[in-house]
C-alpha cells in the first residue's frame, strides 16, 4: 500500500512499497518514503519497528523482498554489484550509533578511508580529512586512535568520514544513541550544519522524539508500517 | 510564586530600575507569559517592606520608574535559601493530557492511536522549540530544553502506558496471572 505519493519535487532517495521479511517476522510491510535534496527526514519508531531495516534498504545494503528503491528516480536494483558499491561509496555517507570506526587507525586515517578505498592517494585524502575534522571541531584529535577519544569526539570523526565523499545522501542510524544529551545535541547540530552546507539529504533513524524534532519532517513507523507522515509547513 | 525570587536573582550583583526588571523578566523567564508592570512594582514594594530590597536612589522625574532597586544582605540570604530548597514535585497527574490518555486506554481504545495523535501535536511544538534553541543563546536553550524534555516525557509515558494496558488486557483475557 502506497501511503505517500511520489509526485512533487524529484526525490534524491525514495522507496516505494517496500516489504522485507526475516523468517516469520515482517520488518517492512509495504512502506513508501521519499527524501528530497537538502531535506532531513526522521524515521521515528520504537525498537523493532523496522526503521533500521528501511534505512538499510534505502541505502542498498539490504535487498527488499518487493518494492523499489530509487536513487534520483532510477531503480537501484538495475545497477550491477560494482555500480551499487560505487554509488554507496561516492554518494552515500553513513553514521551509526557506535561510529563503526576502525579502532587501529587514527581519526584522520578513518576519515580519509572512503577516499583511499576509492583510489585517491594518501596526501590529498588526508588533507581533506583534516579540513573536515577542523569543521567539526576535532582537528586536535586528528592523530589519536579511536580508542583514545571520547564518545562525542569519535562520533564527530564518524560524521567527518560520512561527509568526505561529499555524499548526496547521509544515512544516520541512531547517531546520538550512545551519547549524553549535550553531546547528542552537538552531534545533531554538526550533522545538520554539514548536511545543509552541502544540500545533502539526511535519513535519520531515531527512537527519540527530541532528536526527530531536528528533522524537517518525521515518518513514524510501527511494525513495519508507516503510521504518520508529517508535512512540511 | 517565583516572581519575587526571580526579581531578587536579577538584582543580585547589580542594582536596576523597576522597568528594567520587567524587561529582563519577560526576556528570560516570561516568553509565553509576560509579567505586568503592576505585578513587578507590587512585588518590589512587598520585598522592600520585608527588608529584602531597598531603594538605592530616586532619580528626579515622575513615576515609579525612576527608582533604582538594590538587593539587601537579607535579600541575598533569602535568595540563597530559596535556591537550595527542593521544589515540591508537581502533581503531574492532574493534567488534561493524563486524563485523556487514561480514559482512552482504560476504555479499551488502542494506545497506538492515542500516541500517534498526541505525538503529531507534540512534534510540531518540539520542532519549533528545537529551531528556537538552535538560533538562540544559552538562556533560550535552557528554556526550550525544559519544555522539550517534558514533552518527550509525555510521549514516552503514553508509549509505556499503552504497552502496560495492552499487557494487562492480555493477562485478563487469559484469566489473569495474579
Amino acid at each position: 500500500m502506497t501511503m505517500h505519493s511520489l509526485d512533487g519535487p524529484t526525490s534524491v532517495i525514495a522507496g516505494e512499497d517496500l516489504t522485507k521479511r526475516f523468517g516469520a517476522t515482517v520488518a517492512l510491510d509495504g512502506l513508501s518514503v521519499a527524501v528530497g535534496r537538502g531535506e532531513v527526514v526522521a524515521l521515528l519508531g520504537p525498537s523493532g519497528s523496522g526503521k533500521s531495516t528501511l534505512l538499510l534498504c534505502l541505502a542498498g545494503v539490504l535487498q527488499p523482498d518487493s518494492g523499489t528503491v530509487f536513487y534520483q528516480d532510477r531503480p537501484i536494483k538495475d545497477l550491477g554489484d560494482s555500480a551499487l558499491t560505487r554509488l554507496r561509496r561516492r554518494e552515500f555517507g553513513f553514521v551509526f550509533q557506535f561510529g563503526q570506526l576502525v579502532p587501529d587507525l587514527t581519526a584522520v586515517e578513518n576519515v580519509a578511508l572512503p577516499l583511499r578505498l576509492d583510489g585517491h592517494s594518501r596526501r590529498p585524502a588526508e588533507t581533506k580529512a583534516l579540513e573536515l575534522l577542523g569543521r567539526l571541531g576535532v582537528e586536535d584529535r586528528a592523530r589519536l586512535r579511536v580508542g583514545e577519544m571520547s564518545g562525542g569526539q569519535s562520533q564527530r570523526v564518524a560524521i567527518a568520514r560520512a561527509l568526505i565523499s561529499e555524499p548526496t545522501v547521509i544515512f544516520a542510524d541512531e547517531p546520538t544513541g550512545s551519547l549524553d544529551s549535550l553531546n547528542g545535541e552537538l552531534v545533531m547540530d554538526l550533522l545538520l550544519m554539514a548536511a545543509r552546507e552541502r544540500s545533502a539529504a539526511v535519513v535519520l533513524v531515531t527512537h527519540e522524539a527530541r532528536i526527530a524534532a531536528y528533522a524537517d519532517r518525521e515518518v513514524v513507523i510501527r511494525d513495519g508500517c508507516l503510521t504518520h507522515y508529517s508535512t512540511v509547513t | 510564586m517565583a516572581l519575587s525570587h526571580v526579581l531578587l536573582g536579577l538584582l543580585e550583583g547589580r542594582q536596576r530600575y523597576g522597568y528594567e526588571l520587567k524587561q529582563l523578566y519577560d526576556e528570560r523567564f516570561g516568553a509565553s507569559q509576560p509579567v505586568k508592570f503592576g505585578q513587578v512594582y507590587a512585588t518590589l514594594a512587598r520585598l522592600r517592606r520585608d527588608g529584602l530590597v531597598d531603594i538605592a536612589a530616586v532619580e528626579s522625574g515622575d513615576g515609579p520608574d525612576r527608582k533604582v532597586y538594590v538587593i539587601t544582605p537579607e535579600g541575598v540570604a533569602d535568595l540563597e535559601r530559596w535556591i537550595v530548597e527542593p521544589q515540591q514535585p508537581a502533581a503531574f497527574g492532574r493534567t488534561a493530557l493524563f486524563s485523556k490518555v487514561a480514559v482512552a486506554l482504560l476504555s479499551g481504545r488502542p494506545a497506538a492511536e492515542v500516541l500517534d495523535i498526541q505525538r503529531a501535536a507534540h512534534l510540531v511544538r518540539m520542532r519549533e522549540l528545537t529551531e528556537r534553541k538552535r538560533a538562540g543563546d544559552a538562556m533560550d536553550a535552557l528554556v526550550c530544553d525544559y519544555e522539550l524534555f517534558h514533552l518527550e516525557a509525555d510521549l514516552r509515558w503514553i508509549e509505556l502506558a499503552g504497552a502496560r494496558v495492552d499487557h494487562l488486557r492480555t493477562e485478563l483475557a487469559h484469566g489473569g496471572t495474579r
